[in-house]
Protein backbone atom coordinates (compact mmCIF):
# COMPACT_ATOMS: atom_id res chain seq x y z
CA UNK A 1 0.00 0.00 0.00
CA UNK A 2 2.69 2.43 0.96
CA UNK A 3 4.69 1.22 -1.97
CA UNK A 4 1.89 2.09 -4.32
CA UNK A 5 1.53 5.51 -2.76
CA UNK A 6 5.22 6.21 -3.08
CA UNK A 7 5.12 5.39 -6.73
CA UNK A 8 2.32 7.81 -7.38
CA UNK A 9 4.10 10.56 -5.58
CA UNK A 10 7.56 9.79 -6.88
CA UNK A 11 7.82 12.18 -9.85
CA UNK A 12 8.92 15.43 -8.26
CA UNK A 13 6.83 18.49 -8.80
CA UNK A 14 8.20 21.20 -11.07
CA UNK A 15 10.41 20.81 -14.14
CA UNK A 16 12.54 17.64 -13.91
CA UNK A 17 16.26 18.16 -14.35
CA UNK A 18 16.87 16.75 -17.81
CA UNK A 19 19.71 14.21 -17.84
CA UNK A 20 22.70 15.49 -19.81
CA UNK A 21 23.24 12.22 -21.65
CA UNK A 22 20.06 12.06 -23.69
CA UNK A 23 19.79 9.47 -26.40
CA UNK A 24 20.44 12.15 -28.97
CA UNK A 25 23.67 13.23 -27.33
CA UNK A 26 24.82 9.65 -26.87
CA UNK A 27 24.19 9.00 -30.56
CA UNK A 28 26.03 12.15 -31.49
CA UNK A 29 29.09 11.01 -29.55
CA UNK A 30 28.83 7.40 -30.73
CA UNK A 31 28.60 8.54 -34.37
CA UNK A 32 31.76 10.59 -34.15
CA UNK A 33 33.65 7.90 -32.24
CA UNK A 34 32.64 5.22 -34.75
CA UNK A 35 33.86 7.15 -37.77
CA UNK A 36 36.93 8.59 -36.02
CA UNK A 37 39.49 5.98 -37.22
CA UNK A 38 38.28 6.16 -40.82
CA UNK A 39 38.10 9.95 -40.83
CA UNK A 40 41.56 10.28 -39.28
CA UNK A 41 42.92 7.85 -41.88
CA UNK A 42 41.42 9.76 -44.78
CA UNK A 43 42.72 13.08 -43.51
CA UNK A 44 46.22 11.71 -42.82
CA UNK A 45 46.63 9.43 -45.83
CA UNK A 46 44.50 11.08 -48.53
CA UNK A 47 43.61 14.74 -47.88
CA UNK A 48 46.94 15.91 -46.44
CA UNK A 49 49.01 14.00 -49.07
CA UNK A 50 46.81 15.45 -51.80
CA UNK A 51 47.56 18.93 -50.50
CA UNK A 52 51.25 18.07 -50.37
CA UNK A 53 51.19 16.87 -53.98
CA UNK A 54 49.99 20.33 -55.01
CA UNK A 55 52.68 21.97 -52.85
CA UNK A 56 55.46 19.73 -54.18
CA UNK A 57 54.36 20.34 -57.76
CA UNK A 58 55.25 24.02 -57.31
CA UNK A 59 58.81 23.14 -56.34
CA UNK A 60 61.95 21.94 -58.00
CA UNK A 61 62.85 19.05 -55.72
CA UNK A 62 65.77 16.79 -56.49
CA UNK A 63 66.29 14.48 -53.55
CA UNK A 64 69.74 13.33 -54.66
CA UNK A 65 71.03 16.88 -55.09
CA UNK A 66 69.19 18.00 -51.95
CA UNK A 67 67.54 20.97 -53.68
CA UNK A 68 64.02 22.18 -52.83
CA UNK A 69 63.09 25.56 -54.25
CA UNK A 70 59.87 27.26 -55.22
CA UNK A 71 59.51 27.45 -58.99
CA UNK A 72 55.83 28.30 -59.41
CA UNK A 73 54.38 26.84 -62.59
CA UNK A 74 57.70 25.67 -64.03
CA UNK A 75 56.88 21.99 -63.53
CA UNK A 76 53.59 22.44 -65.35
CA UNK A 77 55.43 24.19 -68.17
CA UNK A 78 57.92 21.31 -68.23
CA UNK A 79 55.05 18.86 -68.37
CA UNK A 80 53.59 20.43 -71.50
CA UNK A 81 57.06 20.53 -73.08
CA UNK A 82 57.98 16.98 -72.06
CA UNK A 83 58.48 14.87 -75.22
CA UNK A 84 57.78 11.76 -73.13
CA UNK A 85 54.37 12.91 -71.91
CA UNK A 86 52.60 12.39 -75.23
CA UNK A 87 53.74 8.77 -75.57
CA UNK A 88 52.85 8.12 -71.91
CA UNK A 89 49.33 9.46 -72.39
CA UNK A 90 49.00 7.50 -75.61
CA UNK A 91 50.13 4.28 -73.90
CA UNK A 92 47.76 4.89 -71.00
CA UNK A 93 44.87 5.55 -73.36
CA UNK A 94 45.62 2.50 -75.52
CA UNK A 95 45.86 0.25 -72.48
CA UNK A 96 42.67 1.57 -70.87
CA UNK A 97 40.52 1.57 -73.98
CA UNK A 98 41.80 -1.82 -75.11
CA UNK A 99 41.34 -3.38 -71.71
CA UNK A 100 37.91 -1.92 -70.99
CA UNK A 101 36.45 -2.87 -74.37
CA UNK A 102 37.87 -6.41 -74.30
CA UNK A 103 37.18 -6.96 -70.61
CA UNK A 104 33.55 -5.87 -70.63
CA UNK A 105 32.67 -7.73 -73.83
CA UNK A 106 34.40 -10.94 -72.77
CA UNK A 107 32.91 -10.72 -69.27
CA UNK A 108 29.42 -10.23 -70.65
CA UNK A 109 29.89 -12.99 -73.23
CA UNK A 110 31.03 -15.48 -70.57
CA UNK A 111 28.26 -14.43 -68.18
CA UNK A 112 25.61 -14.99 -70.84
CA UNK A 113 27.15 -18.39 -71.63
CA UNK A 114 27.13 -19.39 -67.98
CA UNK A 115 23.61 -18.10 -67.49
CA UNK A 116 22.24 -20.88 -69.74
CA UNK A 117 20.49 -23.83 -68.18
CA UNK A 118 23.49 -26.09 -68.39
CA UNK A 119 25.12 -28.60 -66.05
CA UNK A 120 28.54 -27.70 -64.75
CA UNK A 121 28.26 -23.93 -65.03
CA UNK A 122 29.51 -23.55 -61.45
CA UNK A 123 32.59 -25.55 -62.41
CA UNK A 124 33.29 -23.32 -65.40
CA UNK A 125 32.58 -20.21 -63.35
CA UNK A 126 35.24 -21.37 -60.87
CA UNK A 127 37.77 -21.85 -63.68
CA UNK A 128 37.13 -18.42 -65.25
CA UNK A 129 37.28 -16.76 -61.86
CA UNK A 130 40.41 -18.53 -60.61
CA UNK A 131 43.00 -16.04 -62.01
CA UNK A 132 41.43 -13.35 -59.79
CA UNK A 133 42.88 -15.12 -56.74
CA UNK A 134 46.30 -15.95 -58.23
CA UNK A 135 48.96 -13.53 -56.94
CA UNK A 136 49.19 -10.72 -59.51
CA UNK A 137 52.96 -10.86 -59.93
CA UNK A 138 52.93 -14.68 -60.07
CA UNK A 139 50.36 -14.53 -62.89
CA UNK A 140 52.44 -11.91 -64.68
CA UNK A 141 55.65 -13.94 -64.35
CA UNK A 142 54.04 -17.04 -65.89
CA UNK A 143 52.72 -15.02 -68.81
CA UNK A 144 56.11 -13.40 -69.16
CA UNK A 145 57.54 -16.85 -69.71
CA UNK A 146 54.77 -17.95 -72.05
CA UNK A 147 55.16 -14.80 -74.19
CA UNK A 148 58.93 -15.12 -74.68
CA UNK A 149 60.29 -15.67 -78.15
CA UNK A 150 60.67 -19.39 -77.43
CA UNK A 151 57.79 -19.53 -74.95
CA UNK A 152 54.56 -21.49 -74.82
CA UNK A 153 52.40 -19.14 -76.87
CA UNK A 154 54.73 -19.27 -79.86
CA UNK A 155 55.14 -23.02 -79.31
CA UNK A 156 51.39 -23.35 -79.66
CA UNK A 157 51.33 -21.08 -82.73
CA UNK A 158 54.11 -23.06 -84.40
CA UNK A 159 51.95 -26.18 -84.05
CA UNK A 160 49.36 -24.30 -86.10
CA UNK A 161 52.05 -23.39 -88.63
CA UNK A 162 52.21 -19.73 -87.57
CA UNK A 163 55.52 -18.05 -86.79
CA UNK A 164 54.75 -15.95 -83.71
CA UNK A 165 56.48 -12.61 -83.01
CA UNK A 166 58.65 -11.85 -79.98
CA UNK A 167 55.62 -10.53 -78.14
CA UNK A 168 57.21 -8.46 -75.39
CA UNK A 169 59.87 -6.88 -77.63
CA UNK A 170 57.68 -5.48 -80.40
CA UNK A 171 56.21 -1.95 -80.19
CA UNK A 172 52.66 -3.01 -80.99
CA UNK A 173 52.71 -6.54 -79.60
CA UNK A 174 54.11 -5.48 -76.18
CA UNK A 175 51.04 -3.36 -75.50
CA UNK A 176 48.73 -6.11 -76.77
CA UNK A 177 50.51 -8.58 -74.49
CA UNK A 178 50.13 -6.44 -71.38
CA UNK A 179 46.44 -5.93 -72.14
CA UNK A 180 45.84 -9.65 -72.67
CA UNK A 181 47.66 -10.63 -69.47
CA UNK A 182 45.54 -8.19 -67.47
CA UNK A 183 42.38 -9.19 -69.35
CA UNK A 184 42.48 -12.84 -68.30
CA UNK A 185 43.55 -11.91 -64.78
CA UNK A 186 40.58 -9.68 -64.06
CA UNK A 187 37.72 -10.61 -66.36
CA UNK A 188 36.37 -13.19 -63.88
CA UNK A 189 35.36 -10.50 -61.44
CA UNK A 190 33.31 -8.56 -63.98
CA UNK A 191 31.83 -11.84 -65.24
CA UNK A 192 30.57 -12.61 -61.74
CA UNK A 193 29.05 -9.14 -61.40
CA UNK A 194 27.31 -9.59 -64.76
CA UNK A 195 26.08 -13.07 -63.79
CA UNK A 196 24.52 -11.68 -60.63
CA UNK A 197 22.83 -8.95 -62.68
CA UNK A 198 21.60 -11.39 -65.35
CA UNK A 199 19.98 -13.53 -62.70
CA UNK A 200 17.96 -10.50 -61.67
CA UNK A 201 16.36 -10.09 -65.11
CA UNK A 202 12.76 -11.38 -64.91
CA UNK A 203 12.13 -14.41 -67.14
CA UNK A 204 8.71 -13.01 -68.17
CA UNK A 205 10.38 -10.26 -70.14
CA UNK A 206 12.23 -12.81 -72.27
CA UNK A 207 8.99 -14.76 -72.72
CA UNK A 208 7.17 -11.64 -73.87
CA UNK A 209 9.95 -10.70 -76.27
CA UNK A 210 9.98 -14.24 -77.64
CA UNK A 211 6.22 -14.07 -78.25
CA UNK A 212 6.74 -10.82 -80.10
CA UNK A 213 9.10 -12.75 -82.35
CA UNK A 214 12.31 -11.04 -81.21
CA UNK A 215 15.49 -12.87 -82.23
CA UNK A 216 18.09 -13.91 -79.65
CA UNK A 217 20.23 -10.90 -80.58
CA UNK A 218 17.26 -8.53 -80.33
CA UNK A 219 16.33 -9.99 -76.94
CA UNK A 220 19.90 -9.44 -75.79
CA UNK A 221 20.02 -5.85 -77.04
CA UNK A 222 16.51 -4.78 -76.10
CA UNK A 223 15.98 -6.69 -72.85
CA UNK A 224 19.25 -7.82 -71.33
CA UNK A 225 21.48 -4.81 -71.95
CA UNK A 226 19.04 -2.13 -70.71
CA UNK A 227 18.18 -4.12 -67.59
CA UNK A 228 21.77 -4.75 -66.57
CA UNK A 229 22.95 -1.26 -67.55
CA UNK A 230 23.59 -0.20 -63.92
CA UNK A 231 26.06 -3.09 -63.65
CA UNK A 232 27.63 -2.13 -66.98
CA UNK A 233 28.17 1.37 -65.62
CA UNK A 234 29.65 0.07 -62.37
CA UNK A 235 32.01 -2.40 -64.04
CA UNK A 236 33.13 0.15 -66.61
CA UNK A 237 33.99 2.69 -63.89
CA UNK A 238 35.84 0.08 -61.81
CA UNK A 239 37.69 -1.28 -64.84
CA UNK A 240 38.72 2.13 -66.21
CA UNK A 241 39.94 3.43 -62.87
CA UNK A 242 41.74 0.11 -62.30
CA UNK A 243 43.33 0.24 -65.77
CA UNK A 244 44.74 3.71 -65.11
CA UNK A 245 46.56 2.26 -62.10
CA UNK A 246 48.31 -0.59 -63.90
CA UNK A 247 51.88 -0.84 -62.67
CA UNK A 248 53.08 -4.29 -61.55
CA UNK A 249 52.34 -5.90 -64.92
CA UNK A 250 54.32 -3.22 -66.76
CA UNK A 251 57.20 -3.33 -64.28
CA UNK A 252 57.47 -7.11 -64.49
CA UNK A 253 56.71 -7.72 -68.18
CA UNK A 254 58.20 -4.84 -70.16
CA UNK A 255 59.71 -2.15 -67.85
CA UNK A 256 57.85 0.32 -70.01
CA UNK A 257 59.53 -0.86 -73.19
CA UNK A 258 60.33 -1.49 -75.91
CA UNK A 259 61.26 2.17 -76.15
CA UNK A 260 58.44 3.91 -74.37
CA UNK A 261 55.62 1.92 -75.97
CA UNK A 262 54.27 0.58 -72.65
CA UNK A 263 55.35 3.42 -70.36
CA UNK A 264 51.94 4.27 -68.94
CA UNK A 265 51.45 7.31 -66.74
CA UNK A 266 51.89 5.50 -63.40
CA UNK A 267 55.08 3.85 -64.60
CA UNK A 268 56.39 7.21 -65.83
CA UNK A 269 55.49 8.74 -62.47
CA UNK A 270 57.40 5.97 -60.68
CA UNK A 271 60.43 6.48 -62.93
CA UNK A 272 60.55 10.26 -62.45
CA UNK A 273 60.06 10.15 -58.68
CA UNK A 274 61.77 7.00 -57.49
CA UNK A 275 64.35 6.30 -60.18
CA UNK A 276 65.36 9.81 -61.28
CA UNK A 277 64.48 11.37 -57.87
CA UNK A 278 62.55 14.29 -59.36
CA UNK A 279 59.90 14.50 -56.68
CA UNK A 280 58.51 17.88 -57.71
CA UNK A 281 58.03 16.84 -61.31
CA UNK A 282 56.67 13.47 -60.16
CA UNK A 283 54.08 15.32 -58.08
CA UNK A 284 53.00 17.23 -61.18
CA UNK A 285 52.48 13.96 -63.04
CA UNK A 286 50.53 12.66 -60.02
CA UNK A 287 48.16 15.60 -60.30
CA UNK A 288 47.67 14.94 -64.01
CA UNK A 289 46.81 11.32 -63.20
CA UNK A 290 44.38 12.48 -60.53
CA UNK A 291 42.73 14.92 -62.93
CA UNK A 292 42.25 12.15 -65.50
CA UNK A 293 40.77 9.71 -62.97
CA UNK A 294 38.48 12.40 -61.59
CA UNK A 295 37.42 13.60 -65.03
CA UNK A 296 36.59 10.11 -66.29
CA UNK A 297 34.66 9.18 -63.16
CA UNK A 298 32.59 12.36 -63.28
CA UNK A 299 32.00 11.91 -67.01
CA UNK A 300 30.78 8.34 -66.56
CA UNK A 301 28.58 9.38 -63.68
CA UNK A 302 27.07 12.21 -65.73
CA UNK A 303 26.45 9.87 -68.63
CA UNK A 304 24.54 7.41 -66.48
CA UNK A 305 21.26 9.19 -67.26
CA UNK A 306 21.78 8.67 -70.95
CA UNK A 307 22.45 4.98 -70.92
CA UNK A 308 21.47 3.53 -67.59
CA UNK A 309 17.93 2.23 -67.65
CA UNK A 310 16.03 2.20 -64.38
CA UNK A 311 13.03 -0.07 -64.08
CA UNK A 312 11.02 2.35 -61.97
CA UNK B 1 9.77 -33.29 -81.74
CA UNK B 2 12.72 -35.58 -82.14
CA UNK B 3 14.64 -33.16 -84.35
CA UNK B 4 13.87 -30.45 -81.82
CA UNK B 5 15.56 -32.54 -79.13
CA UNK B 6 18.45 -33.24 -81.46
CA UNK B 7 19.07 -29.54 -82.18
CA UNK B 8 18.87 -28.88 -78.43
CA UNK B 9 21.46 -31.58 -77.91
CA UNK B 10 23.88 -30.24 -80.51
CA UNK B 11 23.28 -26.74 -79.16
CA UNK B 12 24.43 -27.96 -75.74
CA UNK B 13 27.48 -29.67 -77.18
CA UNK B 14 28.41 -26.45 -78.96
CA UNK B 15 28.09 -24.51 -75.70
CA UNK B 16 30.37 -26.95 -73.90
CA UNK B 17 32.86 -26.72 -76.74
CA UNK B 18 32.93 -22.92 -76.57
CA UNK B 19 33.29 -23.00 -72.79
CA UNK B 20 36.17 -25.47 -72.95
CA UNK B 21 38.08 -23.40 -75.52
CA UNK B 22 37.45 -20.21 -73.53
CA UNK B 23 38.91 -21.87 -70.43
CA UNK B 24 42.39 -22.37 -71.86
CA UNK B 25 43.88 -18.89 -71.28
CA UNK B 26 42.36 -18.80 -67.79
CA UNK B 27 43.51 -22.20 -66.61
CA UNK B 28 46.63 -23.08 -68.57
CA UNK B 29 48.97 -20.42 -67.04
CA UNK B 30 48.23 -21.53 -63.49
CA UNK B 31 48.47 -25.20 -64.41
CA UNK B 32 51.69 -24.58 -66.26
CA UNK B 33 53.17 -22.58 -63.37
CA UNK B 34 52.55 -25.39 -60.90
CA UNK B 35 53.71 -28.24 -63.13
CA UNK B 36 56.71 -26.46 -64.67
CA UNK B 37 58.03 -25.65 -61.20
CA UNK B 38 58.54 -29.42 -60.75
CA UNK B 39 60.45 -29.84 -64.03
CA UNK B 40 64.21 -29.75 -64.53
CA UNK B 41 65.31 -26.53 -66.30
CA UNK B 42 65.84 -28.10 -69.72
CA UNK B 43 62.32 -29.52 -69.73
CA UNK B 44 60.77 -26.12 -68.97
CA UNK B 45 62.02 -25.00 -72.35
CA UNK B 46 60.88 -28.18 -74.13
CA UNK B 47 59.15 -27.49 -77.43
CA UNK B 48 56.21 -28.17 -77.47
CA UNK B 49 55.65 -27.70 -73.72
CA UNK B 50 54.81 -30.84 -71.73
CA UNK B 51 51.57 -30.85 -69.78
CA UNK B 52 52.96 -33.02 -66.99
CA UNK B 53 56.58 -33.11 -65.80
CA UNK B 54 58.41 -36.08 -67.33
CA UNK B 55 60.86 -36.22 -64.43
CA UNK B 56 59.91 -34.55 -61.16
CA UNK B 57 62.50 -32.53 -59.24
CA UNK B 58 62.18 -30.31 -56.19
CA UNK B 59 65.44 -28.58 -57.02
CA UNK B 60 63.79 -25.25 -57.79
CA UNK B 61 61.91 -25.30 -54.48
CA UNK B 62 65.21 -25.80 -52.62
CA UNK B 63 66.79 -22.87 -54.46
CA UNK B 64 63.84 -20.59 -53.63
CA UNK B 65 64.87 -20.73 -49.98
CA UNK B 66 68.63 -20.71 -50.61
CA UNK B 67 68.75 -17.58 -52.75
CA UNK B 68 66.54 -15.40 -50.56
CA UNK B 69 65.01 -15.51 -47.06
CA UNK B 70 61.78 -16.64 -48.74
CA UNK B 71 60.27 -18.14 -45.58
CA UNK B 72 60.66 -14.81 -43.87
CA UNK B 73 59.23 -12.93 -46.87
CA UNK B 74 56.28 -15.31 -46.97
CA UNK B 75 55.63 -14.70 -43.29
CA UNK B 76 55.83 -10.92 -43.91
CA UNK B 77 53.13 -11.09 -46.58
CA UNK B 78 50.95 -13.35 -44.43
CA UNK B 79 51.03 -11.27 -41.28
CA UNK B 80 50.68 -7.94 -43.12
CA UNK B 81 47.65 -9.22 -45.03
CA UNK B 82 46.04 -10.61 -41.85
CA UNK B 83 46.62 -7.44 -39.83
CA UNK B 84 45.37 -5.22 -42.66
CA UNK B 85 42.28 -7.38 -43.13
CA UNK B 86 41.35 -7.43 -39.45
CA UNK B 87 42.09 -3.72 -39.07
CA UNK B 88 40.08 -2.80 -42.16
CA UNK B 89 37.13 -4.83 -40.87
CA UNK B 90 37.15 -2.92 -37.57
CA UNK B 91 37.57 0.51 -39.18
CA UNK B 92 35.10 -0.04 -42.02
CA UNK B 93 32.34 -1.79 -40.07
CA UNK B 94 32.35 0.91 -37.37
CA UNK B 95 32.32 3.75 -39.90
CA UNK B 96 29.87 1.99 -42.23
CA UNK B 97 27.53 1.37 -39.32
CA UNK B 98 27.67 4.99 -38.18
CA UNK B 99 26.95 6.33 -41.68
CA UNK B 100 24.05 3.93 -42.14
CA UNK B 101 22.32 3.86 -38.78
CA UNK B 102 23.32 6.75 -36.52
CA UNK B 103 21.89 10.21 -37.06
CA UNK B 104 24.50 12.72 -36.01
CA UNK B 105 25.32 16.28 -36.97
CA UNK B 106 28.00 16.57 -39.63
CA UNK B 107 27.47 13.04 -40.93
CA UNK B 108 26.71 14.30 -44.44
CA UNK B 109 29.85 16.41 -44.72
CA UNK B 110 32.06 13.70 -43.24
CA UNK B 111 30.59 11.15 -45.62
CA UNK B 112 31.57 13.28 -48.60
CA UNK B 113 35.08 13.75 -47.19
CA UNK B 114 35.43 9.98 -46.75
CA UNK B 115 34.00 9.23 -50.20
CA UNK B 116 36.66 11.50 -51.68
CA UNK B 117 39.06 8.72 -50.73
CA UNK B 118 37.44 6.55 -53.41
CA UNK B 119 38.47 8.99 -56.10
CA UNK B 120 42.14 9.23 -55.18
CA UNK B 121 44.23 6.31 -56.43
CA UNK B 122 47.17 5.32 -54.23
CA UNK B 123 49.58 6.14 -57.01
CA UNK B 124 48.60 9.81 -56.88
CA UNK B 125 49.68 10.20 -53.25
CA UNK B 126 52.66 7.84 -53.18
CA UNK B 127 55.28 10.65 -53.28
CA UNK B 128 54.00 12.62 -50.24
CA UNK B 129 53.25 9.38 -48.38
CA UNK B 130 56.83 8.31 -48.96
CA UNK B 131 58.11 11.66 -47.64
CA UNK B 132 55.78 11.50 -44.62
CA UNK B 133 56.85 8.00 -43.60
CA UNK B 134 60.46 8.89 -44.34
CA UNK B 135 60.34 11.87 -41.97
CA UNK B 136 58.90 9.59 -39.27
CA UNK B 137 61.77 7.15 -39.81
CA UNK B 138 59.33 4.45 -40.93
CA UNK B 139 60.70 3.77 -44.42
CA UNK B 140 61.93 0.18 -44.73
CA UNK B 141 59.46 -0.92 -42.07
CA UNK B 142 56.08 -2.58 -42.59
CA UNK B 143 54.14 0.32 -41.08
CA UNK B 144 53.30 2.04 -44.41
CA UNK B 145 52.08 -1.26 -45.87
CA UNK B 146 49.77 -1.74 -42.88
CA UNK B 147 48.57 1.77 -42.02
CA UNK B 148 47.87 3.14 -45.51
CA UNK B 149 45.59 0.30 -46.72
CA UNK B 150 43.94 -0.09 -43.32
CA UNK B 151 43.01 3.57 -42.77
CA UNK B 152 43.51 5.26 -46.13
CA UNK B 153 41.87 5.12 -49.53
CA UNK B 154 41.53 1.30 -49.86
CA UNK B 155 39.45 1.09 -46.67
CA UNK B 156 36.92 3.58 -48.05
CA UNK B 157 35.48 1.02 -50.45
CA UNK B 158 35.11 -1.35 -47.49
CA UNK B 159 33.32 1.33 -45.47
CA UNK B 160 31.03 2.03 -48.40
CA UNK B 161 30.12 -1.66 -48.79
CA UNK B 162 29.47 -2.02 -45.06
CA UNK B 163 27.28 1.09 -45.13
CA UNK B 164 25.26 -0.20 -48.07
CA UNK B 165 24.68 -3.42 -46.16
CA UNK B 166 23.75 -1.85 -42.81
CA UNK B 167 21.24 0.44 -44.56
CA UNK B 168 19.19 -2.59 -45.60
CA UNK B 169 18.73 -3.89 -42.03
CA UNK B 170 15.17 -3.31 -40.70
CA UNK B 171 14.70 -0.70 -37.98
CA UNK B 172 12.67 -3.01 -35.75
CA UNK B 173 15.70 -5.18 -34.98
CA UNK B 174 17.55 -2.35 -33.30
CA UNK B 175 14.44 -1.07 -31.55
CA UNK B 176 14.04 -4.48 -29.93
CA UNK B 177 17.67 -4.27 -28.85
CA UNK B 178 17.13 -0.83 -27.35
CA UNK B 179 14.21 -2.11 -25.30
CA UNK B 180 16.59 -4.71 -23.92
CA UNK B 181 18.80 -1.86 -22.76
CA UNK B 182 21.57 -2.03 -25.31
CA UNK B 183 23.69 1.05 -26.02
CA UNK B 184 25.10 1.96 -29.42
CA UNK B 185 28.11 -0.32 -29.10
CA UNK B 186 25.85 -3.15 -27.99
CA UNK B 187 23.47 -2.60 -30.89
CA UNK B 188 26.39 -2.58 -33.30
CA UNK B 189 28.25 -5.56 -31.86
CA UNK B 190 25.40 -7.82 -30.77
CA UNK B 191 22.59 -7.03 -33.20
CA UNK B 192 23.82 -5.57 -36.49
CA UNK B 193 27.33 -6.93 -37.03
CA UNK B 194 26.34 -10.63 -36.70
CA UNK B 195 23.75 -10.02 -39.44
CA UNK B 196 26.35 -8.42 -41.69
CA UNK B 197 28.34 -11.62 -42.13
CA UNK B 198 28.07 -11.67 -45.97
CA UNK B 199 29.40 -8.12 -46.21
CA UNK B 200 32.14 -8.87 -43.68
CA UNK B 201 33.14 -11.90 -45.75
CA UNK B 202 33.29 -9.90 -48.97
CA UNK B 203 35.33 -7.11 -47.40
CA UNK B 204 37.70 -9.64 -45.81
CA UNK B 205 38.31 -11.42 -49.12
CA UNK B 206 39.00 -8.36 -51.25
CA UNK B 207 41.09 -6.70 -48.54
CA UNK B 208 43.26 -9.80 -48.16
CA UNK B 209 43.74 -10.12 -51.93
CA UNK B 210 44.53 -6.43 -52.25
CA UNK B 211 47.21 -6.58 -49.57
CA UNK B 212 48.62 -9.87 -50.91
CA UNK B 213 49.01 -8.36 -54.41
CA UNK B 214 50.43 -4.98 -53.41
CA UNK B 215 53.50 -4.22 -55.53
CA UNK B 216 54.19 -0.49 -55.99
CA UNK B 217 54.12 0.27 -52.24
CA UNK B 218 56.55 -2.49 -51.22
CA UNK B 219 59.08 -1.58 -53.90
CA UNK B 220 58.86 2.08 -52.91
CA UNK B 221 58.96 1.60 -49.14
CA UNK B 222 61.11 -1.51 -48.58
CA UNK B 223 64.79 -1.95 -49.36
CA UNK B 224 66.14 -4.89 -47.33
CA UNK B 225 65.43 -8.44 -48.40
CA UNK B 226 64.25 -9.68 -44.99
CA UNK B 227 61.52 -7.02 -45.07
CA UNK B 228 60.31 -7.83 -48.62
CA UNK B 229 56.83 -9.12 -49.36
CA UNK B 230 56.12 -11.99 -51.77
CA UNK B 231 55.28 -10.10 -55.01
CA UNK B 232 58.47 -8.10 -54.64
CA UNK B 233 60.53 -11.19 -53.79
CA UNK B 234 59.28 -13.13 -56.82
CA UNK B 235 61.02 -10.83 -59.28
CA UNK B 236 64.37 -11.05 -57.48
CA UNK B 237 65.26 -14.56 -58.63
CA UNK B 238 67.64 -13.57 -61.41
CA UNK B 239 71.11 -14.69 -62.46
CA UNK B 240 74.24 -12.54 -62.47
CA UNK B 241 73.23 -10.97 -65.80
CA UNK B 242 69.72 -10.07 -64.70
CA UNK B 243 68.15 -12.96 -66.61
CA UNK B 244 65.24 -14.68 -64.88
CA UNK B 245 65.88 -18.03 -63.15
CA UNK B 246 62.66 -19.39 -64.59
CA UNK B 247 62.40 -22.61 -62.63
CA UNK B 248 63.02 -20.80 -59.33
CA UNK B 249 60.62 -17.95 -60.18
CA UNK B 250 57.92 -20.43 -61.12
CA UNK B 251 58.44 -22.44 -57.91
CA UNK B 252 58.20 -19.30 -55.78
CA UNK B 253 55.21 -18.08 -57.80
CA UNK B 254 53.48 -21.43 -57.24
CA UNK B 255 54.07 -21.19 -53.49
CA UNK B 256 52.64 -17.67 -53.47
CA UNK B 257 49.52 -18.65 -55.39
CA UNK B 258 48.64 -22.13 -54.17
CA UNK B 259 47.39 -21.39 -50.62
CA UNK B 260 44.95 -18.72 -51.81
CA UNK B 261 43.95 -20.88 -54.78
CA UNK B 262 43.24 -23.89 -52.55
CA UNK B 263 41.16 -21.84 -50.11
CA UNK B 264 39.33 -20.42 -53.12
CA UNK B 265 38.50 -23.86 -54.53
CA UNK B 266 37.25 -25.01 -51.12
CA UNK B 267 35.20 -21.90 -50.44
CA UNK B 268 34.50 -20.74 -53.98
CA UNK B 269 30.81 -20.03 -53.35
CA UNK B 270 31.62 -17.58 -50.56
CA UNK B 271 34.35 -16.02 -52.70
CA UNK B 272 32.28 -15.54 -55.81
CA UNK B 273 29.02 -14.58 -54.14
CA UNK B 274 30.77 -12.37 -51.62
CA UNK B 275 32.56 -10.45 -54.33
CA UNK B 276 29.42 -10.31 -56.46
CA UNK B 277 27.69 -8.72 -53.52
CA UNK B 278 30.27 -5.96 -53.30
CA UNK B 279 29.34 -5.00 -56.83
CA UNK B 280 25.63 -5.42 -56.47
CA UNK B 281 25.27 -3.39 -53.33
CA UNK B 282 27.99 -0.89 -54.17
Amino acid sequence: MTLLLEKQVAPPAGPARAPYWTMRRRDELAGWLFIAPQLAGIVAFVIVPLGLVVWYSLHEWNVLAGTFEFVGGANYQALTDDPRLGPALRATGLFSVGLVVLNLSLALFLAVLLNQKLRGTVFFRTLFFSPVVVTLVAWTIVWGFLLQDNGGVNGFLSQLGVDGPNWLRGDATAMISVIVVQLFKGVGLNMVLFLAALQGVPAELYEAARLDGASAWARFRRVTVPLISPTILLTSILTIVGSLQVFAQIAVLTQGGPGTSTTVLVYYLYQQAFQFHHFGYGATISLLLFAIVLGLTVLQWRMRRRWVFHED
Amino acid sequence: MKTDRATKHSHKLLLYGVLLVCCIPFVFPTWWMATASLKPVNEIFAFPPTLLPQSVTLDAYRQVFELQPFGRQYLNSCYIAVVVTLGTLVVSSLAGYAFARIKFRGAGVVFIVVLAGLLVPNEVTIIPLYRMFDSLGLVNTHWPLILIPMLGAPSVLATFIMRQFFITLPRELEEAGRVDGLGRLGLFWQVSLPLARPAVGAVAIFTFLHSWNLYLEPIVFLSSKEKFTIPQALTQYVDAYGGALWNVQLAAATMSALPVLIIFVLAQRQFVEGLAQTGLKG
